[in-house]
């Protein structure tokens, strides 16, 4: 073991410890808000590879029409909270923005040839299937139980993973994908060759992070964001929607997942049930930091990242066990040190 | 009024299942567990879309297929096989997808007397032979027959020390047994072993790990598409040594997912991957070609070899079916038993993946015929000359 190898190791695990940095932090942030574990978290890291994997590849786009038949459910969901007994009976146009937008592009992604448009062009238009996904799982699945006891919350979280999971099977197929990379260059740095992917996922994560900090400082939008986390009541009292905060932030955490999904597509092969080690990854980063606070998640997460590529090195048959061992001493630590301040519940 | 049309119902009910079961003692009943959902999908779903190429009548018999997904969970495939052994009451098993799945089972067909035709990759399924076992037929090459052919292969290339990089799982644990043992017979070094799971984001520790141990070739055992990541990371670190691939790699997308990296790579498979270039003499090639052709125009695309292995089990019932209709009526255990008899006593069957010798310490049956040396050569699959 030289310093070559040092770095090279340091290397791989930055790059993974900042996917698992910003999955860390979606998923803090999912909960601090809406009290939901974002277990689905790890779908919209896979189905971002793999929709921007079959555009490359030429194969059929089908995520578009999971997004048709969500928002349809969801509009279906409205119709009947309207009018049914005792309902309002008031039924916002606005409500089938989503349908239409999802009939737009489940329609265009199937006509239009897709492999030829760019990467970026592939990436942003990943995006814009992702982001509405998270939106309509929140309208379907978690806006009727908003306010159930999070252990509801948490069982439902794990149903529509096992569900998403078995969707992406029947989307994808079961064969893994990687996309091409975005550029093949690398950075010289002394003896080590810095891959340039490596810094692709460094820089966007690094710029993610800026810029969560700085909406959740600065904008409006995102101090009503912090308030409901902080206090959901209190902040229903000064106006801010509870069904807002909840989209917003599942909005939020499906931007951030199909993001780390394009970002590793290219150095890894992902495969339709990949996303749920890696967002386990960042769960253990988020619980390293007590599931609160996001700067010790985002070390957490960086923390996970070295210890599983220089465990690997040393013994890659006990890998997943060091690095899910690792989450041990840390929840005794916190046990210990906090007396019982989280059984409100 | 409730009661008694609860009663005529009942009445009928009965009656249908009566006539039911009368008809079905005259065919055969074959139960096909695969596992097309879960993480072994791309074993499973190609076994599943072979059920329907599966031979329907054999001596005058018509053979009924029971089709069950097990959801690559081993619990389920016992399940699967219990409703397959006590309720449909089927003559043989064809199935299940996994090595682990098939090791949970194996008791209960023994139990209850019913051949399992077994296309999974474990050697230990049949090996060694015990009383459990001699109920349990595998339709796949083992492990030992394939390494015995790269061995060969690297010996003759003056290959001296190799380097392992295997799944952690009894697809990898197997193969670095048989490899290491045989590599030692031929004086080839084992340098290195590392181990990672399908779903690993990165391989650069392990292909570090083997790098500084610079072996001059690298042997690579991981079953579908997941043996491409090692030899990719392999080639972007900069290793250009020989790499050697198993059995699990002989599918389409391993060529898709590799690209350029993975030319030059060594592995022996069955035919399927060569067919246009092995000669017409080749026992196996028109039962292949035929597979190809029909599974193609069933599903639209080029079965996996997965599949294959669930159709040859249909060509060993096919053939052992008329001998153990002389021992005793379908649905029967003595036509169960007899059934197994028949399958030991198969003789030089051409099938898609080699020809089947069985015997009744050997319920594999394959000898070099099922095997071809394959390299990979301007992006296709190009026959070792």
């Amino acid at each position: 073991m030289n310093l070559q190898i040092v770095m090279l190791l340091g290397q791989d695990g930055l790059t993974n410890g900042a996917i698992y940095a910003l999955l860390a932090l979606s998923i803090l942030l999912v909960f601090t808000v809406t009290r939901i574990l974002l277990i689905p978290q790890g779908e919209f890291v896979s189905f971002a590879a793999l929709t921007m994997a079959a555009m490359q590849g030429g194969t059929p786009v089908r995520l578009g029409w999971l997004l048709l038949a969500l928002a349809l459910g969801g509009v279906v969901m409205d119709l009947y909270a309207a009018y049914r007994p005792g309902g309002r009976r008031r039924f916002a146009a606005r409500a089938l923005v989503m349908p239409v937008y999802a009939a737009v592009l489940a329609a265009a992604t199937t006509l239009l040839p897709l492999d030829g448009i760019g990467a970026a062009a592939q990436a942003a238009l990943t995006v814009a299937l992702i982001v509405p996904l998270g939106l309509t799982l929140y309208r379907v699945f978690y806006q009727p139980i908003a306010g159930a006891h999070s252990l509801v919350l948490l069982i439902v979280s794990i149903a529509v993973h096992v569900v998403l999971v078995g969707v992406g099977l029947l989307m994808f197929g079961p064969e893994g994908a990687r996309t091409e990379p975005f550029s093949d260059s690398g950075l010289q740095l002394g003896s080590v060759m810095l891959n340039s992917q490596t810094l692709w996922v460094v820089a966007v994560s690094l710029l993610l992070i800026v810029a969560l900090y700085l909406f959740f400082g600065k904008s409006l939008y995102g101090k009503a964001l912090r308030a409901a986390a902080v206090n959901r009541l209190g902040a229903e009292l000064v106006g801010i929607s509870p069904e807002l905060a909840g989209k917003a932030s599942f909005a939020l955490a499906a931007l951030i997942g199909s993001l780390s999904g394009i970002l590793i597509a290219p150095i890894t092969t992902i495969y339709f049930d990949s996303g749920f080690i890696i967002s386990l990854k960042g769960f253990v980063g988020a619980i390293i930091g007590g599931l609160a606070s996001y700067p010790l998640a985002a070390l957490g997460a960086l923390f996970i990242g070295q210890a599983e590529s220089f465990s690997t090195f040393w013994a890659s048959s006990y890998k997943e066990v060091i690095v899910f061992t690792l989450i041990l001493p840390v929840l005794l630590w916190r046990s210990v040190s906090h007396k019982g301040a989280e059984d409100e519940e | 009024m409730f009661a008694k049309n609860l009663a005529v119902s009942l009445l009928l009910g009965a009656f249908m299942a009566g006539g039911a079961s009368t008809q079905a003692l005259a065919q055969v009943k074959i139960g096909v567990v695969s596992s097309s959902t879960g993480p072994i999908a791309l074993v499973g779903i190609p076994q599943k879309n072979s059920v329907p190429l599966l031979p329907t009548s054999v001596a005058g018999q018509t053979i009924q297929y029971i089709p069950l997904d097990d959801g690559s969970d081993p619990t389920a495939t016992v399940s699967a096989f219990k409703k397959l052994i006590t309720e449909d009451k089927v003559d043989a098993i064809i199935g299940p997808s996994g090595s682990p799945n098939a090791m949970g089972v194996i008791q209960f067909v023994a139990e209850a007397g019913v051949p399992m035709l077994a296309p999974v990759g474990t050697a230990a399924v049949v090996l060694p032979m015990t009383e459990q076992k001699k109920w349990v037929f595998k339709t796949t090459q083992n492990d030992d027959l394939i390494a015995a052919a790269l061995i060969d292969h690297m010996a003759k290339t003056g290959i001296k020390t190799v380097g392992f990089i295997g799944t952690a799982d009894p697809y990898g644990d197997n193969w670095l047994k048989v490899f290491g043992e045989g590599a030692a017979k031929r004086n080839i070094k084992l340098v290195g072993s590392e181990r990672f799971q399908r779903q690993d984001t990165s391989l650069t520790a392990q292909g570090l790990k083997i790098l500084s141990a610079a072996p001059d070739a690298v042997l690579i055992a991981a079953p579908g598409s997941s043996s491409v990541l090692p030899q990719i990371t392999l080639y972007d670190q900069g290793y250009r040594g020989k790499i050697y691939q198993t059995h699990g790699a002989a599918l389409p997308d391993f060529l898709k997912l590799g690209g350029k990296k993975v030319e030059g790579t060594i592995l022996a498979a069955s035919l399927m991957l060569v067919l246009d270039q092995v000669s017409d003499s080749h026992p196996s090639k028109k039962a292949a070609t035929d597979y190809v052709a029909a599974y193609e125009k069933l599903n639209g695309s080029k079965p996996a070899t997965f599949g294959a292995n669930v159709f040859d089990a249909g060509l060993l019932l096919e053939r052992a079916i008329p001998v153990a209709l002389k021992g005793g009526e379908p649905g029967s255990p003595a036509f169960r038993s007899a059934l197994r008899d028949a399958l030991e006593q198969v003789k030089e069957l051409p099938a898609t993946q080699g020809v089947y010798n069985l015997t009744a310490a050997d319920h594999s049956g394959f000898d070099e015929r099922g095997r071809e040396l394959i390299t990979v050569s301007g992006g296709k699959w190009a026959l070792v000359k």
